[in-house]
C-alpha cells in the first residue's frame, strides 16, 4: 500500500523533470512559425478586415460594454465584419478568448477591460500582422495601441449635478477597481460636486468587480444606508441605479443613457462614444494610416458626454452644467487645475499649475472631500 | 396501473449501454431545444466539432482543458470508488494551486526542475489535507461528506480572493487586484506544443488505474464503498483506509490546481477553475468511475467547451449553449440511473370495484 502511494509520487516527480529539459527548444519553433512578413503601409479593403471584440461584459448589459457594443456596430454598418466574445474574465481565459478570434481569422482586435492588458501585450507579440487596440491601459507596442475617453470632464459635470441634488450633502459612489482610472474618476467627480456644494462628501464603496450586479447592487444598498441621499457609480451594470430608486435616493449613472432602468431616481450619466475611436482607427486602416497610438479624447472630440439631465435634476442644474461644459470645451476650465488638496488637507496642485496628462493618467490619491482608502 | 420494481445487478456493459443510450437521446433531445429556438442544430454539433478538432491550435486548446479534467475526475473517482462523496474538487483544487503558488511566488530563484518538483509537491499535500478535513469530520462525527466538501469549495475560493485582493496583491499592478505573474521557472514547459501536464495526466490515469484495480487499497476501498460492515468484519481499519483514500483524491484535485495555475495562467486567481472541479463531478459519475474512460469522457467534455467558445464567436451565440448541452447530458444520465436499478411494469387492477 505505501509501495503504490511512493510509486504514485515518484512517477510523477519523474515525469516533471523529464520535460523539464527539452520543452524549451520547441517552445520557439512554435513561435517563429505564426511570424510573417508585414505589410504595413498599404491600405485595407474593408472586406478583408476582421475586427474581434474581447468584452468584459454582456452587449446588453446597458452599460460600459454596450457602449462598446456601438462600436461594433457602426463598424458593421460600414461593411466590416465583426466577432466579439462577451462576459470574459480578466485572467488567462482573455488570452484564449484573443487567441480564439484571431484563429477564426480576425486581423483587428480590440481588448475593452484593463485586465486585459498583458494578455493582450502578449499575444500581439505573436502576431505582429495583426493590429491591436486595448482599452484604458497603458502599454503600447508597433501594433498595439491604447485607447480611452478623457472621462473626468464628464464625471466632472455629474459631480455638479449630484452636487446640486444632494440634501444631506453625502454622496456615495460604487466603485469597482482601486486604480488609477477608478481613482480619477472619483476625483474629478467630487471636484464637480464641490465646486457648487463645498460642504458635500463623497463616500468610496468599493466592490472589487466590474461587472456583477448583485454585488454592486448590494454595495449600492450599502452605501445609501449610510445616508447618502445621491450616489454615482463606477460599474458596468444599472444594479446601483436600481437600488437607489428601492431606497428613493437619486442616482448617477455610467456608461450609457439608461433614464429607462429607474426613471424615478435617475439623474443623468456620463457617456462614452466608443464608437468614435472604434470607427476612426478601423478608417486609418482602410487608408492605410494606421499606426500605433494613444487615443485619449475628451468632450471636444465627442469622444465622452453628459447625459441628458432628466427631470429629477434640482433646478438651475442645467444652466450650471452648460456653464462648465462650455468653459471645459474652450479650455477655460480643467477639472485638475489647482489648487487641488489630497485627503489630509495637504496641496498636491499648487494655484494656477495644472495636473499633468501623466499626473492625471497615474493619479493614486484621493482629494479633499473624498471619504474612503484609495488603496481599496 | 404502474408499479417500479427494483431490477436484478445488471452486467457492466448493459450499464455503459444504457448511459450511452442516455447521452444519445440528450442530444437528440438538445436538438430539439435547438431547433425550436432558432438555431440550425447540426450547425451547432458540426460547429462544435470543428471549433474543437479542425486545427492545432483547436485541438491543442482541447487538450488544455481535457488536462485538468481527467487529473480532477480521477481524484473524485477514488472517492466516489468509496461511496464517499466528494464534491470538494473544486476547493482541493483552488487549495492545491494556492500550495504550489505559495512555492512559486517565493522560491522562483531555484532551478526549474526543483521549483516545479517543490510545486507539484506542494500542490499535491494542499489538495489532499484539504479533502481530509472533511474525511476526519465524517470518521469522527459522522457528518455529511457532500454537504462539508460542497462548503469547502467556497471556503477555498473566498480563501483565493482574500489573497487575490489582500496580502498577496500584486505590489506593481498599480492597484489592480492581482497576484504576480510566475517567473519562467515556475511554468511547466511544453512539450509537442501542449504543456507537459498531459504527460503527467497519461501517467496518472495508469497509476489510478492499477490502484483501483491491482492493489490491496483498491481492493480495501470499494469493499468500503460496498459496505462498512463488511470492511470491518473483514478486519480492514477502516479510518486508515478513508483518510489514505481521501489524501489522494484531494492530492489529484490539488496536482490539477497546481498544473492549471502553472502551466496555463501562469499566475493565481479566484477564477482558475472555471467551474471544472463541478464538471469533473459529472465525469466521474458518466466514466463509471473507470480510469481510462474517465480519460475519454474528459477529452468528449473538453470537446464541448472548446466548441462551445467557438460556438460563441462564430455563430454569435452565448457560449452557454454548451453549458446547456452539459446540463440535459447530465440530466438524462441521471434519470437513466433510474432505469439501471429499477424498471416500470405494468400491473393489472387486482381489487376489483371497491365500491
Amino acid at each position: 500500500m505505501k509501495k503504490s502511494l511512493f510509486a504514485l509520487i515518484m512517477a510523477a516527480m519523474m515525469a516533471l523533470t523529464a520535460c523539464g529539459g527539452g520543452g524549451e527548444a520547441t517552445n520557439e519553433n512554435t513561435e517563429t512559425t505564426e511570424t510573417t512578413e508585414t505589410t504595413e503601409t498599404a491600405g485595407m479593403k474593408p472586406e478583408d478586415i476582421k475586427v474581434g471584440f474581447v468584452y468584459i461584459g454582456k452587449i446588453n448589459d446597458e452599460g460600459y460594454t454596450q457602449a462598446h457594443d456601438k462600436g461594433r456596430l457602426a463598424l458593421e454598418e460600414m461593411g466590416i465584419e465583426c466577432l466579439y466574445a462577451e462576459e470574459v474574465p480578466e485572467n488567462a481565459d482573455s488570452e484564449k478568448a484573443i487567441r480564439d478570434l484571431i484563429d477564426q481569422g480576425c486581423n483587428v482586435i480590440y481588448t475593452n477591460s484593463f485586465g486585459f492588458m498583458d494578455y493582450t501585450v502578449k499575444v500581439a507579440e505573436e502576431f505582429p500582422d495583426v493590429k491591436f487596440g486595448h482599452c484604458s491601459g497603458y502599454k503600447t507596442a508597433e501594433n498595439l495601441s491604447t485607447y480611452f475617453g478623457k472621462m473626468y470632464e464628464a464625471r466632472y459635470l455629474s459631480g455638479i449635478v449630484a452636487g446640486m441634488k444632494t440634501e444631506a450633502n453625502k454622496i456615495g459612489y460604487v466603485a469597482a477597481m482601486p486604480i488609477p482610472e477608478v481613482i480619477r474618476g472619483i476625483n474629478a467627480f467630487t471636484l464637480g460636486v464641490q465646486s457648487v456644494n463645498p460642504d458635500a462628501t463623497v463616500e468610496v464603496i468599493w466592490t472589487n468587480t466590474w461587472y456583477d450586479p448583485a454585488i454592486e447592487k448590494q454595495a449600492a444598498i450599502e452605501i445609501l444606508n449610510k445616508g447618502c441621499d445621491v450616489i454615482a457609480q463606477h460599474q458596468d451594470t444599472t444594479a446601483p441605479q436600481i437600488a437607489a430608486q428601492e431606497k428613493g435616493a437619486f442616482c448617477i449613472g455610467y456608461n450609457s443613457p439608461t433614464a429607462s432602468a429607474a426613471p424615478e431616481s435617475y439623474l443623468t450619466a456620463p457617456l462614452f462614444h466608443w464608437e468614435k475611436f472604434y470607427v476612426d482607427d478601423v478608417q486609418r486602416i482602410i487608408d492605410g494610416t494606421w499606426e500605433s497610438r494613444s487615443y485619449w479624447e475628451g468632450l471636444n472630440a465627442g469622444m465622452v458626454s453628459l447625459d441628458a439631465l432628466t427631470e429629477n435634476c434640482a433646478e438651475g442644474t442645467q444652466e450650471a452644467v452648460d456653464a462648465a461644459t462650455e468653459k471645459i470645451m474652450n479650455g477655460e476650465l480643467h477639472p485638475f487645475a489647482g489648487p487641488i488638496y489630497d485627503q489630509d488637507g495637504n496641496e498636491k496642485v499648487p494655484e494656477g499649475t495644472t495636473m499633468t496628462d501623466d499626473e492625471i493618467w497615474n493619479m493614486s490619491w484621493f482629494v479633499k472631500g473624498v471619504i474612503g482608502s484609495a488603496q481599496g | 396501473m404502474f408499479r417500479v420494481v427494483k431490477k436484478d445487478e445488471l452486467t457492466h456493459k448493459k450499464e455503459i449501454m444504457i448511459r450511452i443510450s442516455a447521452v444519445i437521446l440528450a442530444l437528440i433531445f438538445v436538438a430539439i431545444v435547438m431547433t425550436i429556438v432558432g438555431y440550425n442544430a447540426l450547425e451547432i454539433f458540426s460547429n462544435i466539432i470543428k471549433g474543437s478538432l479542425s486545427s492545432k491550435y483547436r485541438i491543442v486548446e482541447t487538450i488544455n482543458k481535457t488536462i485538468p479534467l481527467t487529473v480532477l475526475s480521477l481524484g473524485v473517482a477514488i472517492a466516489f470508488k468509496m461511496k464517499f462523496w466528494n464534491i470538494g474538487a473544486e476547493g482541493q483544487f483552488y487549495m492545491g494551486a494556492f500550495g504550489a503558488t505559495f512555492v512559486a511566488l517565493n522560491f522562483s530563484y531555484l532551478p526549474s526542475p526543483v521549483v516545479l518538483t517543490l510545486m507539484f509537491i506542494a500542490g499535491a499535500i494542499c489538495g489532499g489535507l484539504w479533502a481530509l478535513i472533511p474525511a476526519l469530520l465524517k470518521t469522527k462525527f459522522e457528518t455529511s461528506e457532500t454537504l462539508v466538501t460542497l462548503m469547502l469549495n467556497y471556503i477555498a475560493i473566498k480563501w483565493i480572493s482574500y489573497l487575490q485582493y489582500g496580502p498577496w496583491k500584486d505590489p506593481n499592478g498599480i492597484g489592480f487586484p492581482k497576484i504576480a505573474t510566475f517567473e519562467k521557472s515556475a511554468v511547466l514547459p511544453k512539450v509537442f506544443g501542449i504543456h507537459c501536464g498531459f504527460i503527467i495526466a497519461l501517467v496518472l490515469v495508469v497509476l489510478v488505474h492499477i490502484l483501483l484495480t491491482k492493489t490491496k487499497l483498491g481492493y480495501e476501498i470499494s469493499v468500503l464503498g460496498e459496505s462498512q460492515t463488511t470492511a470491518k468484519y473483514a478486519g480492514m481499519n477502516v479510518v486508515k483506509i478513508i483518510i489514505i483514500a481521501i489524501l489522494l483524491s484531494g492530492a489529484m484535485a490539488g496536482i490539477a490546481g497546481m498544473m492549471q495555475c502553472s502551466a496555463i495562467e501562469q499566475t493565481l486567481n479566484d477564477k482558475l477553475s472555471g467551474g471544472l472541479g463541478f464538471t469533473a463531478v459529472i465525469t466521474t459519475w458518466l466514466a463509471n468511475l473507470s480510469a481510462p474512460l474517465i480519460l475519454v469522457v474528459s477529452f468528449l467534455f473538453a470537446l464541448l467547451l472548446q466548441g462551445g467558445a467557438f460556438l460563441q464567436s462564430a455563430m454569435q451565440i452565448p457560449a452557454s449553449v454548451a453549458e446547456v448541452i452539459q446540463g440535459i447530458i447530465i440530466f438524462f444520465v441521471l434519470a437513466s440511473e433510474f432505469f439501471i436499478r429499477y424498471k416500470i411494469v405494468r400491473v393489472h387492477k387486482v381489487e376489483k370495484g371497491a365500491k
